[in-house]
Protein backbone atom coordinates (compact mmCIF):
# COMPACT_ATOMS: atom_id res chain seq x y z
CA UNK A 1 0.00 0.00 0.00
CA UNK A 2 2.74 2.51 0.93
CA UNK A 3 5.18 1.15 -2.03
CA UNK A 4 1.80 2.07 -4.50
CA UNK A 5 1.12 5.27 -2.85
CA UNK A 6 4.67 6.55 -3.37
CA UNK A 7 4.55 5.18 -7.01
CA UNK A 8 1.34 7.68 -6.89
CA UNK A 9 2.93 10.72 -5.56
CA UNK A 10 6.47 10.37 -8.63
CA UNK A 11 3.45 9.88 -11.14
CA UNK A 12 1.94 13.04 -9.68
CA UNK A 13 5.03 14.57 -9.33
CA UNK A 14 5.70 13.96 -13.18
CA UNK A 15 2.82 14.93 -14.04
CA UNK A 16 3.65 18.15 -12.56
CA UNK A 17 6.71 18.70 -14.10
CA UNK A 18 5.89 17.83 -17.55
CA UNK A 19 3.27 20.67 -17.11
CA UNK A 20 5.12 23.14 -15.71
CA UNK A 21 8.61 22.02 -18.31
CA UNK A 22 5.34 22.60 -21.19
CA UNK A 23 4.15 26.16 -19.86
CA UNK A 24 8.30 27.09 -19.67
CA UNK A 25 8.89 25.69 -22.63
CA UNK A 26 6.54 27.51 -24.86
CA UNK A 27 8.38 30.48 -24.30
CA UNK A 28 11.11 29.30 -24.83
CA UNK A 29 9.81 28.05 -28.12
CA UNK A 30 8.00 31.38 -29.10
CA UNK A 31 11.26 32.97 -28.44
CA UNK A 32 12.95 30.48 -30.78
CA UNK A 33 10.48 31.04 -33.49
CA UNK A 34 11.45 35.03 -33.44
CA UNK A 35 15.41 34.21 -33.97
CA UNK A 36 13.79 31.57 -36.93
CA UNK A 37 12.00 34.43 -38.63
CA UNK A 38 14.64 36.67 -38.72
CA UNK A 39 17.22 34.03 -39.80
CA UNK A 40 14.76 33.12 -42.14
CA UNK A 41 14.76 36.52 -43.54
CA UNK A 42 17.80 37.59 -43.52
CA UNK A 43 20.35 35.07 -42.13
CA UNK A 44 21.08 36.83 -38.91
CA UNK A 45 20.67 35.58 -35.65
CA UNK A 46 18.97 38.52 -33.75
CA UNK A 47 20.61 38.27 -30.37
CA UNK A 48 18.45 41.14 -28.84
CA UNK A 49 15.22 38.47 -29.40
CA UNK A 50 15.29 37.86 -25.27
CA UNK A 51 14.88 41.50 -24.83
CA UNK A 52 11.59 41.87 -26.99
CA UNK A 53 10.36 39.40 -24.39
CA UNK A 54 12.00 41.66 -22.01
CA UNK A 55 10.07 44.61 -23.39
CA UNK A 56 6.79 43.03 -23.76
CA UNK A 57 6.33 42.34 -19.73
CA UNK A 58 8.14 45.12 -18.76
CA UNK A 59 5.66 47.30 -20.98
CA UNK A 60 2.53 45.60 -19.90
CA UNK A 61 3.63 46.13 -16.01
CA UNK A 62 4.03 49.92 -16.55
CA UNK A 63 1.31 50.76 -18.64
CA UNK A 64 -0.74 48.50 -16.30
CA UNK A 65 0.82 50.58 -12.87
CA UNK A 66 1.41 54.15 -14.29
CA UNK A 67 -1.31 54.35 -16.84
CA UNK A 68 -3.75 52.61 -14.79
CA UNK A 69 -4.95 50.60 -17.95
CA UNK A 70 -6.90 47.74 -17.67
CA UNK A 71 -4.78 44.51 -17.98
CA UNK A 72 -5.97 43.82 -21.93
CA UNK A 73 -4.94 47.20 -23.31
CA UNK A 74 -2.06 47.41 -21.10
CA UNK A 75 -1.11 43.99 -23.00
CA UNK A 76 -2.34 44.83 -26.19
CA UNK A 77 -0.33 48.29 -25.93
CA UNK A 78 2.95 46.79 -24.59
CA UNK A 79 3.11 44.34 -27.52
CA UNK A 80 2.15 47.35 -30.47
CA UNK A 81 4.94 49.21 -28.80
CA UNK A 82 7.87 46.23 -28.90
CA UNK A 83 6.62 45.89 -32.42
CA UNK A 84 7.74 49.16 -33.31
CA UNK A 85 10.99 48.70 -31.70
CA UNK A 86 11.47 46.04 -33.51
CA UNK A 87 10.98 48.23 -36.67
CA UNK A 88 12.95 50.61 -35.28
CA UNK A 89 15.77 48.41 -34.82
CA UNK A 90 15.89 47.33 -38.25
CA UNK A 91 15.76 50.60 -39.89
CA UNK A 92 18.02 52.69 -37.90
CA UNK A 93 20.63 49.89 -37.03
CA UNK A 94 20.84 46.72 -39.42
CA UNK A 95 19.44 49.02 -42.93
CA UNK A 96 21.59 51.79 -43.14
CA UNK A 97 25.05 48.86 -42.66
CA UNK A 98 22.67 45.92 -44.23
CA UNK A 99 26.06 45.47 -46.86
CA UNK A 100 28.27 44.41 -44.10
CA UNK A 101 28.39 40.99 -43.48
CA UNK A 102 26.46 38.35 -41.46
CA UNK A 103 28.47 38.05 -38.45
CA UNK A 104 29.33 42.18 -38.55
CA UNK A 105 25.22 42.33 -38.33
CA UNK A 106 24.94 39.27 -35.24
CA UNK A 107 27.58 41.61 -33.31
CA UNK A 108 25.16 44.62 -34.04
CA UNK A 109 22.45 43.12 -32.40
CA UNK A 110 24.52 42.07 -29.30
CA UNK A 111 24.91 45.95 -29.22
CA UNK A 112 21.31 46.76 -29.45
CA UNK A 113 20.33 43.97 -26.64
CA UNK A 114 22.60 45.71 -24.31
CA UNK A 115 21.26 49.08 -25.26
CA UNK A 116 17.74 47.62 -24.71
CA UNK A 117 18.80 46.23 -21.25
CA UNK A 118 20.57 49.36 -20.27
CA UNK A 119 17.93 51.96 -21.10
CA UNK A 120 15.11 49.78 -19.25
CA UNK A 121 17.27 49.42 -16.05
CA UNK A 122 17.73 53.31 -16.39
CA UNK A 123 13.98 53.80 -16.54
CA UNK A 124 12.57 51.04 -14.23
CA UNK A 125 15.53 50.23 -12.46
CA UNK A 126 16.37 46.11 -10.89
CA UNK A 127 13.67 45.67 -9.12
CA UNK A 128 11.58 42.33 -9.82
CA UNK A 129 7.84 43.14 -11.19
CA UNK A 130 5.09 40.89 -11.36
CA UNK A 131 1.75 40.79 -13.64
CA UNK A 132 -1.41 39.59 -12.78
CA UNK A 133 -2.90 36.50 -14.48
CA UNK A 134 -5.64 36.84 -17.11
CA UNK A 135 -7.65 34.57 -15.45
CA UNK A 136 -6.82 34.20 -11.74
CA UNK A 137 -4.82 32.62 -9.90
CA UNK A 138 -7.02 29.26 -8.49
CA UNK A 139 -5.04 26.32 -9.54
CA UNK A 140 -6.79 23.86 -11.74
CA UNK A 141 -6.52 20.06 -10.95
CA UNK A 142 -5.38 18.38 -14.30
CA UNK A 143 -4.91 14.11 -13.49
CA UNK A 144 -4.31 15.34 -9.43
CA UNK A 145 -1.59 17.66 -10.66
CA UNK A 146 -2.14 20.87 -9.73
CA UNK A 147 -2.33 23.57 -12.91
CA UNK A 148 -1.96 27.24 -13.05
CA UNK A 149 -4.73 28.90 -15.13
CA UNK A 150 -2.01 31.03 -16.93
CA UNK A 151 -0.40 27.74 -18.02
CA UNK A 152 -3.46 27.38 -20.11
CA UNK A 153 -3.15 30.83 -22.07
CA UNK A 154 0.40 30.15 -22.50
CA UNK A 155 -0.20 26.88 -24.37
CA UNK A 156 -2.95 27.60 -26.54
CA UNK A 157 -1.32 31.05 -27.27
CA UNK A 158 1.40 29.09 -28.67
CA UNK A 159 -0.02 26.43 -30.00
CA UNK A 160 -2.00 29.38 -32.37
CA UNK A 161 0.81 31.55 -32.96
CA UNK A 162 3.13 28.59 -34.14
CA UNK A 163 0.27 27.25 -36.34
CA UNK A 164 -0.42 30.97 -38.05
CA UNK A 165 3.31 31.37 -38.83
CA UNK A 166 3.73 27.73 -40.20
CA UNK A 167 0.90 28.58 -42.62
CA UNK A 168 2.47 32.04 -43.53
CA UNK A 169 5.98 30.41 -44.34
CA UNK A 170 4.65 27.18 -46.28
CA UNK A 171 1.17 28.22 -47.70
CA UNK A 172 0.93 32.26 -48.73
CA UNK A 173 3.33 33.61 -51.29
CA UNK A 174 4.27 36.51 -48.53
CA UNK A 175 5.73 33.76 -46.64
CA UNK A 176 7.60 32.27 -49.51
CA UNK A 177 9.00 35.81 -50.87
CA UNK A 178 10.36 36.31 -46.82
CA UNK A 179 12.10 32.78 -47.51
CA UNK A 180 13.10 33.47 -50.57
CA UNK A 181 14.97 36.64 -49.34
CA UNK A 182 17.60 34.61 -47.33
CA UNK A 183 17.69 31.73 -49.97
CA UNK A 184 18.92 33.94 -53.01
CA UNK A 185 18.55 37.74 -52.25
CA UNK A 186 19.67 38.62 -55.64
CA UNK A 187 17.29 36.88 -57.39
CA UNK A 188 14.41 38.02 -54.79
CA UNK A 189 14.95 41.78 -55.89
CA UNK A 190 14.84 40.27 -58.85
CA UNK A 191 11.27 38.62 -59.34
CA UNK A 192 10.40 42.00 -57.87
CA UNK A 193 10.58 41.48 -53.95
CA UNK A 194 11.17 44.37 -51.76
CA UNK A 195 13.61 42.85 -49.57
CA UNK A 196 14.26 45.70 -47.27
CA UNK A 197 10.16 45.47 -46.65
CA UNK A 198 10.69 42.52 -45.75
CA UNK A 199 13.68 42.22 -43.99
CA UNK A 200 11.68 45.40 -42.07
CA UNK A 201 8.44 42.48 -41.49
CA UNK A 202 11.02 40.15 -40.06
CA UNK A 203 12.06 42.23 -37.31
CA UNK A 204 8.16 43.44 -36.95
CA UNK A 205 7.27 39.89 -36.81
CA UNK A 206 10.06 38.40 -34.52
CA UNK A 207 9.24 41.52 -32.18
CA UNK A 208 5.53 40.81 -31.88
CA UNK A 209 5.90 37.19 -31.10
CA UNK A 210 8.98 37.96 -28.71
CA UNK A 211 6.28 40.15 -26.90
CA UNK A 212 3.58 37.98 -26.82
CA UNK A 213 5.87 35.37 -25.02
CA UNK A 214 7.00 37.69 -22.44
CA UNK A 215 3.15 39.31 -21.97
CA UNK A 216 2.28 35.56 -21.38
CA UNK A 217 5.11 34.14 -19.06
CA UNK A 218 5.36 37.20 -17.00
CA UNK A 219 2.21 36.52 -14.93
CA UNK A 220 3.60 32.73 -13.86
CA UNK A 221 7.72 34.28 -13.49
CA UNK A 222 7.99 37.71 -13.21
CA UNK A 223 9.93 40.27 -14.80
CA UNK A 224 13.06 42.53 -14.24
CA UNK A 225 15.16 44.38 -16.60
CA UNK A 226 17.33 41.98 -17.29
CA UNK A 227 15.11 39.02 -18.03
CA UNK A 228 15.86 38.68 -21.54
CA UNK A 229 19.61 37.36 -21.44
CA UNK A 230 18.42 34.16 -20.11
CA UNK A 231 15.52 33.91 -22.05
CA UNK A 232 16.96 34.77 -25.27
CA UNK A 233 19.80 31.65 -24.42
CA UNK A 234 17.49 29.72 -24.02
CA UNK A 235 14.93 30.67 -27.22
CA UNK A 236 18.39 30.35 -29.08
CA UNK A 237 19.28 27.25 -27.57
CA UNK A 238 16.08 25.67 -28.83
CA UNK A 239 16.36 26.46 -31.28
CA UNK A 240 19.56 25.12 -32.62
CA UNK A 241 18.22 21.84 -30.24
CA UNK A 242 15.20 22.19 -33.09
CA UNK A 243 17.50 23.10 -36.77
CA UNK A 244 17.93 26.68 -37.19
CA UNK A 245 15.27 28.10 -39.39
CA UNK A 246 12.68 25.33 -39.07
CA UNK A 247 9.36 27.02 -37.11
CA UNK A 248 8.45 24.28 -36.38
CA UNK A 249 12.04 22.54 -34.99
CA UNK A 250 12.10 25.91 -32.87
CA UNK A 251 8.85 25.42 -30.95
CA UNK A 252 9.54 22.00 -30.56
CA UNK A 253 13.23 22.56 -29.42
CA UNK A 254 11.71 25.06 -26.68
CA UNK A 255 8.73 21.97 -25.52
CA UNK A 256 11.96 19.74 -24.93
CA UNK A 257 14.02 21.91 -23.57
CA UNK A 258 11.35 23.32 -20.73
CA UNK A 259 10.59 19.70 -19.90
CA UNK A 260 14.30 18.63 -19.25
CA UNK A 261 14.80 21.52 -17.79
CA UNK A 262 11.76 21.04 -15.51
CA UNK A 263 12.49 17.37 -14.68
CA UNK A 264 16.27 18.06 -14.35
CA UNK A 265 15.34 20.80 -11.53
CA UNK A 266 12.71 18.62 -9.77
CA UNK A 267 14.55 15.07 -9.98
CA UNK A 268 18.28 16.30 -9.94
CA UNK A 269 18.29 19.79 -8.49
CA UNK A 270 17.36 22.99 -9.11
CA UNK A 271 20.84 24.66 -8.94
CA UNK A 272 21.51 22.91 -12.10
CA UNK A 273 18.16 24.21 -13.86
CA UNK A 274 19.93 26.31 -16.21
CA UNK A 275 22.98 24.18 -17.02
CA UNK A 276 20.97 21.31 -18.40
CA UNK A 277 20.15 23.44 -21.27
CA UNK A 278 23.38 24.14 -22.63
CA UNK A 279 24.71 20.77 -21.40
CA UNK A 280 22.20 19.35 -23.94
CA UNK A 281 22.62 22.10 -26.64
CA UNK A 282 26.79 21.36 -26.46
CA UNK A 283 25.93 17.04 -26.42
CA UNK A 284 23.76 17.91 -29.92
CA UNK A 285 26.29 20.26 -31.56
CA UNK A 286 28.64 17.15 -30.96
CA UNK A 287 26.27 14.17 -32.61
CA UNK A 288 23.86 15.99 -34.78
CA UNK A 289 24.90 19.92 -35.76
CA UNK A 290 21.99 20.00 -38.33
CA UNK A 291 19.76 19.60 -35.36
CA UNK A 292 16.96 17.37 -34.18
CA UNK A 293 14.61 18.16 -37.14
CA UNK A 294 17.50 19.48 -39.04
CA UNK A 295 18.09 18.55 -42.38
CA UNK A 296 21.31 18.22 -44.09
CA UNK A 297 21.62 20.54 -47.04
CA UNK A 298 20.02 20.11 -50.21
CA UNK A 299 21.91 20.64 -53.02
CA UNK A 300 23.64 19.08 -55.70
CA UNK A 301 26.04 21.06 -57.61
CA UNK B 1 12.41 49.28 -76.83
CA UNK B 2 15.66 49.36 -74.55
CA UNK B 3 18.06 51.71 -75.21
CA UNK B 4 21.12 52.17 -73.20
CA UNK B 5 23.27 55.06 -73.52
CA UNK B 6 26.39 55.97 -72.03
CA UNK B 7 26.63 54.04 -69.04
CA UNK B 8 29.38 54.75 -66.69
CA UNK B 9 29.40 51.71 -63.61
CA UNK B 10 31.68 51.68 -60.81
CA UNK B 11 32.28 49.30 -58.19
CA UNK B 12 34.22 51.24 -55.37
CA UNK B 13 36.51 52.30 -57.62
CA UNK B 14 36.78 49.70 -59.92
CA UNK B 15 35.46 51.03 -63.32
CA UNK B 16 34.02 47.96 -64.37
CA UNK B 17 31.63 49.29 -67.32
CA UNK B 18 32.58 52.62 -69.24
CA UNK B 19 30.13 54.80 -71.46
CA UNK B 20 28.54 51.82 -72.79
CA UNK B 21 25.73 52.07 -75.25
CA UNK B 22 23.23 49.99 -76.91
CA UNK B 23 19.95 49.22 -77.88
CA UNK B 24 17.51 46.36 -78.20
CA UNK B 25 14.27 46.63 -80.51
CA UNK B 26 11.00 44.59 -80.26
CA UNK B 27 11.34 40.95 -81.15
CA UNK B 28 15.42 40.75 -81.76
CA UNK B 29 17.65 38.60 -80.10
CA UNK B 30 20.77 40.45 -79.28
CA UNK B 31 23.69 39.17 -78.14
CA UNK B 32 26.23 40.81 -75.37
CA UNK B 33 29.93 38.92 -75.98
CA UNK B 34 32.92 39.25 -74.60
CA UNK B 35 35.65 37.61 -72.07
CA UNK B 36 35.20 36.92 -68.88
CA UNK B 37 35.68 40.12 -66.50
CA UNK B 38 34.70 42.29 -69.56
CA UNK B 39 31.62 44.03 -67.36
CA UNK B 40 28.83 41.90 -69.23
CA UNK B 41 26.89 41.11 -66.08
CA UNK B 42 27.38 44.80 -64.38
CA UNK B 43 26.15 46.33 -67.29
CA UNK B 44 23.08 43.57 -67.42
CA UNK B 45 22.59 43.98 -63.68
CA UNK B 46 22.89 47.78 -64.23
CA UNK B 47 19.63 47.50 -66.44
CA UNK B 48 17.87 45.00 -64.05
CA UNK B 49 18.12 47.47 -61.22
CA UNK B 50 20.77 45.67 -59.06
CA UNK B 51 23.11 48.20 -59.97
CA UNK B 52 22.66 52.09 -60.35
CA UNK B 53 24.75 53.58 -62.69
CA UNK B 54 27.12 56.57 -62.09
CA UNK B 55 26.09 58.23 -65.20
CA UNK B 56 24.20 57.63 -68.58
CA UNK B 57 20.45 56.79 -68.74
CA UNK B 58 18.24 53.63 -69.79
CA UNK B 59 15.42 54.07 -71.34
CA UNK B 60 12.51 50.98 -71.80
CA UNK B 61 9.40 51.37 -73.30
CA UNK B 62 9.89 55.19 -73.90
CA UNK B 63 10.21 55.24 -70.17
CA UNK B 64 13.49 56.06 -68.01
CA UNK B 65 14.17 53.44 -65.84
CA UNK B 66 18.15 54.73 -64.96
CA UNK B 67 17.73 54.62 -60.97
CA UNK B 68 14.17 52.35 -60.12
CA UNK B 69 14.62 49.67 -58.18
CA UNK B 70 14.96 46.44 -59.32
CA UNK B 71 11.14 45.51 -58.37
CA UNK B 72 10.00 48.77 -60.63
CA UNK B 73 12.04 47.41 -63.92
CA UNK B 74 10.81 44.01 -63.04
CA UNK B 75 7.45 45.15 -62.86
CA UNK B 76 7.81 47.72 -66.09
CA UNK B 77 8.22 44.49 -67.83
CA UNK B 78 12.15 43.39 -67.36
CA UNK B 79 13.04 40.09 -66.12
CA UNK B 80 16.88 38.97 -65.38
CA UNK B 81 17.90 35.97 -65.29
CA UNK B 82 21.18 36.09 -63.31
CA UNK B 83 24.38 34.35 -64.24
CA UNK B 84 24.42 30.61 -61.81
CA UNK B 85 21.04 31.16 -61.81
CA UNK B 86 20.22 31.81 -58.44
CA UNK B 87 17.21 29.61 -58.02
CA UNK B 88 15.77 28.86 -54.41
CA UNK B 89 17.51 26.40 -53.53
CA UNK B 90 15.37 24.97 -50.87
CA UNK B 91 12.04 25.76 -52.23
CA UNK B 92 10.09 23.53 -54.03
CA UNK B 93 10.30 23.86 -58.04
CA UNK B 94 6.68 24.92 -58.24
CA UNK B 95 7.17 27.61 -55.47
CA UNK B 96 10.21 29.30 -57.62
CA UNK B 97 7.93 29.52 -60.34
CA UNK B 98 4.94 31.26 -58.30
CA UNK B 99 7.75 33.65 -57.02
CA UNK B 100 8.40 34.67 -60.31
CA UNK B 101 4.66 36.17 -60.40
CA UNK B 102 5.22 37.60 -57.23
CA UNK B 103 5.21 41.53 -58.21
CA UNK B 104 1.98 40.63 -60.08
CA UNK B 105 0.13 38.14 -58.01
CA UNK B 106 -2.83 38.79 -56.44
CA UNK B 107 -5.72 36.62 -55.20
CA UNK B 108 -7.99 37.43 -58.25
CA UNK B 109 -5.02 36.33 -60.82
CA UNK B 110 -4.37 32.91 -59.57
CA UNK B 111 -6.35 31.12 -62.31
CA UNK B 112 -3.87 33.20 -64.83
CA UNK B 113 -0.29 32.71 -62.91
CA UNK B 114 -1.63 28.40 -63.11
CA UNK B 115 -2.29 28.73 -66.56
CA UNK B 116 1.16 30.58 -66.91
CA UNK B 117 2.55 27.78 -64.55
CA UNK B 118 1.32 25.17 -66.79
CA UNK B 119 2.80 26.92 -70.37
CA UNK B 120 6.14 26.86 -68.77
CA UNK B 121 5.46 23.41 -67.31
CA UNK B 122 5.04 21.73 -71.29
CA UNK B 123 7.92 23.74 -72.41
CA UNK B 124 10.07 22.10 -69.66
CA UNK B 125 8.33 18.61 -69.08
CA UNK B 126 10.97 17.88 -66.63
CA UNK B 127 10.15 20.97 -64.56
CA UNK B 128 6.90 19.53 -63.80
CA UNK B 129 8.21 16.09 -63.16
CA UNK B 130 10.12 17.54 -60.65
CA UNK B 131 7.89 20.21 -59.32
CA UNK B 132 7.50 18.82 -55.62
CA UNK B 133 11.42 18.75 -55.07
CA UNK B 134 13.41 21.47 -53.63
CA UNK B 135 15.23 23.89 -56.85
CA UNK B 136 18.70 22.64 -55.40
CA UNK B 137 18.36 18.47 -56.33
CA UNK B 138 18.02 19.88 -60.16
CA UNK B 139 20.82 19.11 -62.28
CA UNK B 140 22.93 22.35 -63.32
CA UNK B 141 20.66 21.98 -66.79
CA UNK B 142 17.07 21.90 -65.45
CA UNK B 143 18.33 24.61 -62.88
CA UNK B 144 18.40 26.96 -65.63
CA UNK B 145 15.41 25.61 -67.25
CA UNK B 146 13.91 26.64 -63.89
CA UNK B 147 15.89 30.34 -63.82
CA UNK B 148 14.11 30.63 -67.24
CA UNK B 149 11.16 29.44 -66.33
CA UNK B 150 11.06 31.51 -63.00
CA UNK B 151 11.63 34.70 -65.26
CA UNK B 152 8.81 34.40 -67.63
CA UNK B 153 6.36 34.03 -64.66
CA UNK B 154 6.84 37.27 -64.25
CA UNK B 155 5.07 38.02 -67.98
CA UNK B 156 8.11 39.99 -69.19
CA UNK B 157 8.59 41.66 -72.76
CA UNK B 158 12.43 41.69 -72.43
CA UNK B 159 14.32 38.91 -71.09
CA UNK B 160 18.04 39.26 -70.10
CA UNK B 161 19.86 36.02 -69.82
CA UNK B 162 23.69 36.21 -68.48
CA UNK B 163 25.48 32.81 -69.30
CA UNK B 164 22.46 30.66 -69.51
CA UNK B 165 25.11 28.10 -71.08
CA UNK B 166 27.58 28.12 -68.32
CA UNK B 167 28.78 25.16 -66.50
CA UNK B 168 26.71 23.11 -68.48
CA UNK B 169 27.25 20.74 -71.30
CA UNK B 170 27.24 21.70 -75.08
CA UNK B 171 24.22 19.76 -76.43
CA UNK B 172 22.20 21.15 -72.94
CA UNK B 173 23.06 24.69 -74.23
CA UNK B 174 22.15 24.01 -77.46
CA UNK B 175 18.99 23.10 -76.60
CA UNK B 176 18.26 25.73 -74.03
CA UNK B 177 19.22 28.15 -76.94
CA UNK B 178 16.53 26.78 -79.16
CA UNK B 179 14.14 27.34 -76.46
CA UNK B 180 15.30 30.82 -76.50
CA UNK B 181 14.92 30.92 -79.87
CA UNK B 182 11.24 29.92 -79.45
CA UNK B 183 9.94 32.20 -77.30
CA UNK B 184 11.08 34.77 -79.70
CA UNK B 185 9.34 33.46 -82.47
CA UNK B 186 6.36 32.53 -80.54
CA UNK B 187 5.83 34.85 -78.01
CA UNK B 188 7.39 38.16 -79.22
CA UNK B 189 9.72 38.03 -76.35
CA UNK B 190 12.62 40.38 -76.66
CA UNK B 191 15.94 39.03 -75.67
CA UNK B 192 19.47 40.48 -74.80
CA UNK B 193 21.83 37.77 -74.11
CA UNK B 194 25.48 37.82 -72.77
CA UNK B 195 27.26 34.83 -73.63
CA UNK B 196 30.85 34.13 -73.31
CA UNK B 197 30.24 31.11 -76.01
CA UNK B 198 29.72 33.47 -78.33
CA UNK B 199 29.38 31.21 -81.37
CA UNK B 200 26.60 30.30 -80.23
CA UNK B 201 24.97 33.11 -79.40
CA UNK B 202 25.78 35.26 -82.64
CA UNK B 203 23.92 32.12 -84.07
CA UNK B 204 20.97 32.54 -82.69
CA UNK B 205 21.39 36.54 -82.55
CA UNK B 206 20.33 39.35 -84.88
CA UNK B 207 22.50 41.56 -83.42
CA UNK B 208 25.89 41.54 -81.70
CA UNK B 209 28.36 43.71 -79.08
CA UNK B 210 31.67 42.94 -78.11
CA UNK B 211 32.33 44.38 -74.94
CA UNK B 212 35.97 44.58 -73.84
CA UNK B 213 36.84 45.76 -70.53
CA UNK B 214 33.92 47.94 -69.91
CA UNK B 215 33.78 49.24 -73.19
CA UNK B 216 31.72 48.26 -76.12
CA UNK B 217 34.34 48.13 -79.21
CA UNK B 218 32.36 46.43 -81.96
CA UNK B 219 28.55 45.81 -82.95
CA UNK B 220 27.01 44.94 -85.93
CA UNK B 221 24.72 42.18 -87.44
CA UNK B 222 25.41 38.83 -86.01
CA UNK B 223 26.72 37.32 -89.33
CA UNK B 224 29.11 39.79 -89.49
CA UNK B 225 30.49 39.65 -86.06
CA UNK B 226 30.65 35.86 -86.74
CA UNK B 227 32.65 36.68 -90.06
CA UNK B 228 34.74 39.42 -88.05
CA UNK B 229 39.04 38.69 -88.33
CA UNK B 230 39.07 40.54 -84.65
CA UNK B 231 35.79 38.58 -83.29
CA UNK B 232 37.26 34.99 -84.74
CA UNK B 233 40.96 35.28 -83.39
CA UNK B 234 39.23 37.08 -80.01
CA UNK B 235 36.44 34.82 -79.44
CA UNK B 236 35.26 32.23 -81.61
CA UNK B 237 39.07 30.43 -81.66
CA UNK B 238 38.35 30.06 -78.13
CA UNK B 239 35.28 28.39 -78.28
CA UNK B 240 36.19 25.45 -80.34
CA UNK B 241 38.54 24.78 -76.97
CA UNK B 242 36.29 25.28 -74.46
CA UNK B 243 33.61 22.73 -75.82
CA UNK B 244 36.51 19.73 -76.27
CA UNK B 245 37.27 20.94 -72.49
CA UNK B 246 33.93 20.21 -71.48
CA UNK B 247 33.69 17.24 -73.49
CA UNK B 248 36.50 15.82 -71.91
CA UNK B 249 35.53 16.74 -68.35
N1 LIG C 1 30.92 42.91 -56.65
C1 LIG C 1 32.02 43.40 -57.25
N2 LIG C 1 32.88 44.18 -56.56
C2 LIG C 1 33.99 44.68 -57.15
N3 LIG C 1 34.33 44.47 -58.43
C3 LIG C 1 33.51 43.70 -59.17
C4 LIG C 1 32.32 43.13 -58.62
N4 LIG C 1 31.71 42.42 -59.58
C5 LIG C 1 32.48 42.55 -60.68
N5 LIG C 1 33.57 43.32 -60.44
C6 LIG C 1 34.61 43.69 -61.41
O1 LIG C 1 34.00 44.37 -62.49
C7 LIG C 1 34.50 43.93 -63.71
C8 LIG C 1 33.40 43.38 -64.58
O2 LIG C 1 32.86 42.22 -63.99
P1 LIG C 1 31.61 41.45 -64.58
O3 LIG C 1 30.57 42.42 -64.94
O4 LIG C 1 31.24 40.37 -63.62
O5 LIG C 1 32.23 40.81 -65.89
P2 LIG C 1 31.67 39.64 -66.82
O6 LIG C 1 30.28 39.36 -66.44
O7 LIG C 1 31.82 40.19 -68.20
O8 LIG C 1 32.57 38.47 -66.60
C9 LIG C 1 35.58 42.90 -63.39
O9 LIG C 1 36.81 43.55 -63.41
C10 LIG C 1 35.25 42.46 -62.00
O10 LIG C 1 36.43 42.10 -61.31
MG1 LIG D 1 29.48 37.62 -65.83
Amino acid sequence: MLVLGETVMVLLDYIQFLISGLTVGSTYGLTALGFTIIFNTTGIINFAQGEFLMLGGMLSVFLLKFLNLGLLPAVLLAIIITTCVGALIERFTIRPVQKSSTINLIIITIGISIFIRGVAMLLWGKDTYALPSFSGDTPLSFFGASMHPQSIWILSITLVLLCLLKFFFARTIYGKAMLACSFEKKAAYLVGINVQRMVLFSFMISALVGAIGGVILTPLTMTSFDVGILLGLKGFAACILGGLGNPFGAAAGGLILGVLESFGAGIVSSAYKDAITFIVLLLLLFVKPSGLFGQAEVERV
Amino acid sequence: MLTIKNIDVFYGKIHAVRRASLHVRRGEIVALIGGNGAGKTTLLSTVSGLLRPAAGNIVFDGQEITRLGADRIVRAGISHVPEGRLVFKPLSVEDNLLLGSYHRFSFKLKQEITEDMEAIYSMFPVLKERRKQPAGTLSGGEQQMLAIGRALMARPKVLLLDEPGMGLAPNITQEIFKHIVSLRDKFGLTVLLVEQNARSALKIADRGYVLETGRIVLQGPAEELLQNKDVQRAYLGRDITDQVEISNE
